[in-house]
């Protein structure tokens, strides 16, 4: 029985129950013309029975898939450690695996050897037995949930307050599967990352100031021992959100100022929505225009001046990522602005002080907490960016604060380092993990602090 | 709205029989006295609208010199719209515009040569709702001084911030914490820094638009004997709902209905013996 049949079969035993409970809530009173003598409306009576019919049902069905597969495996084991088979380690894994792939149909039945075959016929034995068990123990646990609800309805029953009880729970668990994955990943990461750290020491990796992770795989391999100091790349990552932010927080803010202040209604409508497309545009696309737009005018213009420009330069990445982040600090901004109360405004002004000294000396501070942490969460993003960087800023670990040369980012050798192939024991994949843990923990220090800036100027006048 | 334009201008060049603006030469609906001798401000027939609603109709209005006139009236009558037409504060609304001539000192205030910055340096309003500026005390009031370009030397603007303190009451409180910040006050302490605020510029005039409805009655009642210690030296527009308030600190009454001043007057002849009946309804408390 395929699973969705199943779960089309849980459904509709849902609707029934809904359905059931509902004329059940009316026959208990006698009839619709007597409803106000219910607790709660027939429909919480019906969703009540529904939700206890489905929920169960579904927890049942998929705690079963995930049991009854180790159930399996086991069995299949046993029966092919009777054959004679390797009864542990990785000889044991890959055999497992082959059976496996006879099972999903990647690998013809026929090409198989024979233990395996028989294996793979064993476990297509118990896999459609469990399938018809879980599905017959879901609709059992189904229909239970639903009598005893159905069992149960009386008018002083409660139906109302359960059902958003339930709901309540279920927003709950949506909400805490966000927090729960990004735990995961944590945890995911500062694993591997630890694995890094035991080959690589901690001062090392953060102060060293060569970074070259070239590793030999084999022993007569010609290549260097690998090195793993991570300085050029926080170096460069700073660089090139350093020019980003010198372009956007200037531009973003004026920007912000004159449509929060001068601009009349009409270049509103029509300014604000464009800024905001322009923070919709992917940032591939922004790669692009780095690459192959300004990047080689930048070069041809360093030309012409007698500049040594490099092709892929911090400047070009810098400059492209700081048209990219505008929008996002016009706007943070400019609700900052707008937020400032107009009576501080009228304040200024009734003291005869002129728009611009009203802007400058009232607005602005006003506002320049928000503003900041509005600014600091676009050097989040800055500093997580990696699109342009990867198509813009070039490979080089250089330690160099001179913008025209090439650098590289952390999030571009976390690129570099997990494309092709891999071996998870070497430090060289490992020590993306080690990088990510950074880049992870700045921003999310850098995001606390500004949304604790942004929260608390919010409060200062509601 | 060409016309309302051209009928203002009308209005204004018409010498026709008038009531109480006969001498001064022009027409006016209005019960009581509205030209006063030697006023420091003077209306004549001002038309306010906000896109197509007409808030104040062919309002004429003398403010005397160093005295208090309260404007009264139910809410939405035009009250306070006729006080921020005094420093032009209408200006920052887009959609208001205005007819009619009001002069400071027989000078046209909506005049093209006049600059607004020195007309509300001249001519000071406090708000509603207290609004210190998010900075120091000592900031609030040195602001004012400073963008006019009053202080020569750190020592001036100490003695400005003192003195502008001082008449509004609230040295004593504050002189301790000038660098506090002036959001930090109680409700009263920042309606009187707001009054020291638009006294440190040394204006004419100082326009009050209901300075004491977010105050108590303790705070209320130190605004009232200000504003009657201020009366000294400054000329006083309040705009109030509270009928006791505008009996106890204004010389002059002048109530507003829907747009119109009907009636104008020595404070203590509006309430005791109104001309009007609308005035009459309003101050026995039948409407508004």
């Amino acid at each position: 029985m395929p699973t969705s049949s199943v779960v089309i079969a849980i459904l509709a035993l849902s609707y029934a129950a809904y359905r059931l409970a509902r004329r059940r809530s009316f026959a208990v009173v006698g009839g619709p013309q007597a409803i106000r003598k219910l607790h709660s409306l027939p429909g919480y009576h019906g969703l009540l029975a529904a939700l206890w019919a489905a929920l169960p049902a579904f927890a049942v069905l998929v705690l079963w898939h995930v049991l009854a597969e180790r159930v399996i495996v086991d069995a299949v084991l046993a029966q092919l450690a009777g054959d004679g088979a390797p009864s542990g380690g990785a000889a044991r894994d890959l055999l497992l695996n082959d059976v496996r792939n006879v099972v999903a149909g990647s690998v013809p039945f026929a090409e198989a050897s024979a233990p395996v075959q028989a294996a793979a016929r064993h476990w297509q034995h118990l896999d459609a037995i469990s399938r018809i068990g879980g599905a017959i123990a879901a609709l059992l646990v189904g229909v239970l949930g639903g009598v005893l609800v159905w069992r149960r309805i009386t008018p002083e029953l409660r139906a109302r307050n359960r059902v958003e009880r339930l709901v309540e729970i279920n927003l709950l668990l949506c909400s805490m599967i966000a927090i729960l994955t990004t735990v995961g990943i944590v945890v995911s990461v500062l694993y591997e990352a630890l694995q890094f750290f035991r080959m690589v020491p901690v001062s090392e990796f953060l102060f060293g100031l060569k970074w070259s992770p070239q590793m030999a795989i084999r022993a007569d391999q010609v290549g260097s021992s690998g090195a793993f100091g991570a300085v050029p790349l926080f170096a460069g990552t700073l660089l090139i959100s350093a020019i980003a932010m010198s372009i956007a927080v200037p531009i973003g803010l004026f920007a912000a100022i004159y449509l929060a202040e001068y601009a009349d209604w009409r270049v509103r409508a029509i300014t604000k929505p464009l800024l905001e497309v322009l923070a919709g545009v992917p940032t591939v696309v922004y790669g692009f225009f780095a690459a192959l737009t300004v990047g080689p005018l930048l070069r041809a213009l360093g030309q012409s001046l007698g500049l040594q420009v490099a092709s892929e330069s911090a400047l070009a990445a810098g400059l492209v990522m700081g048209i990219m982040i505008i929008p996002f600090v016009s706007s943070l901004a400019d609700d900052m602005i707008t937020a400032v109360p107009q009576s501080l405004r009228d304040g200024s002004y009734a003291l005869g002080a002129t728009r611009s000294e009203t802007i400058r000396r009232v607005v602005l501070p006003a506002a320049l907490p928000g503003i900041a942490g509005g600014v600091l969460l676009a050097v989040s993003r800055a500093i997580g960016e990696t699109m342009i960087v990867v198509m813009a800023a070039g490979l080089s670990a250089n330690l160099t604060a001179n913008p025209l040369q090439a650098v590289t980012t952390v999030t571009v050798q976390i690129v570099t380092l997990l494309v092709g192939d891999q071996e998870f024991d070497s430090p060289k994949t490992l020590a993306a993990f080690a990088l990510g843990l950074v880049l992870f923990v700045a921003t999310l220090l850098l995001n606390i602090v500004a949304l604790q800036i942004v929260r608390r100027y919010r409060e200062q006048y509601e | 709205m060409g016309d309302n334009t051209s009928s203002a201008a009308v209005r204004t060049s018409l010498t026709a029989v008038p009531a109480s603006g006969a001498q001064a030469g022009f027409t006016t609906r209005t019960v009581g006295e509205v030209v006063v001798p030697n006023p420091v401000m003077s209306a004549r027939a001002v038309n306010v609208y906000y896109g197509d609603k007409h808030a104040i109709k062919d309002v004429s209005l003398d403010i005397g010199r160093n005295a208090v006139i309260a404007l009264i009236g139910p809410s939405g009558c035009g009250k306070s719209t006729f006080l921020r037409s005094l420093n032009r504060m209408n200006d920052t609304i887009e959609a208001a515009r205005i007819t009619g001539s009001i002069t400071l000192d027989g000078e046209d205030i909506y005049d093209r040569q006049q600059d607004v910055v020195q007309l509300r340096a001249r001519v000071g309003m406090v708000f509603q709702k207290p609004n210190p500026f998010p900075k120091s005390i000592y900031e609030n009031i040195a602001y004012g001084p400073r963008i006019h370009g009053l202080v020569a030397s750190r020592a001036d603007l100490d003695e400005i911030v003192q003195t502008s303190l001082q008449k509004a009451g609230l040295w004593e409180e504050v002189k301790d914490r000038l660098d506090h910040s002036g959001t930090s006050l109680s409700g009263g302490q920042q309606q009187r820094l707001c009054i020291a605020r638009a006294i440190a510029v040394d204006p004419e005039v100082i326009l009050m638009d209901e300075p004491c409805s977010a105050l108590d009655p303790i705070a209320t009642a130190r605004i009232e004997d200000l504003i009657d210690e201020l009366r000294q030296n400054y000329t006083i527009v309040i705009v109030t709902h509270n009928m006791q308030q505008a009996a106890r600190v204004s010389q002059r009454t002048a109530y507003f209905h829907l747009g119109d001043l009907i009636e104008v007057g020595p404070t203590e002849q509006i309430f005791t013996n109104p001309g009007h009946k609308l005035t009459e309804d309003y101050i026995t408390g039948r409407f508004g």
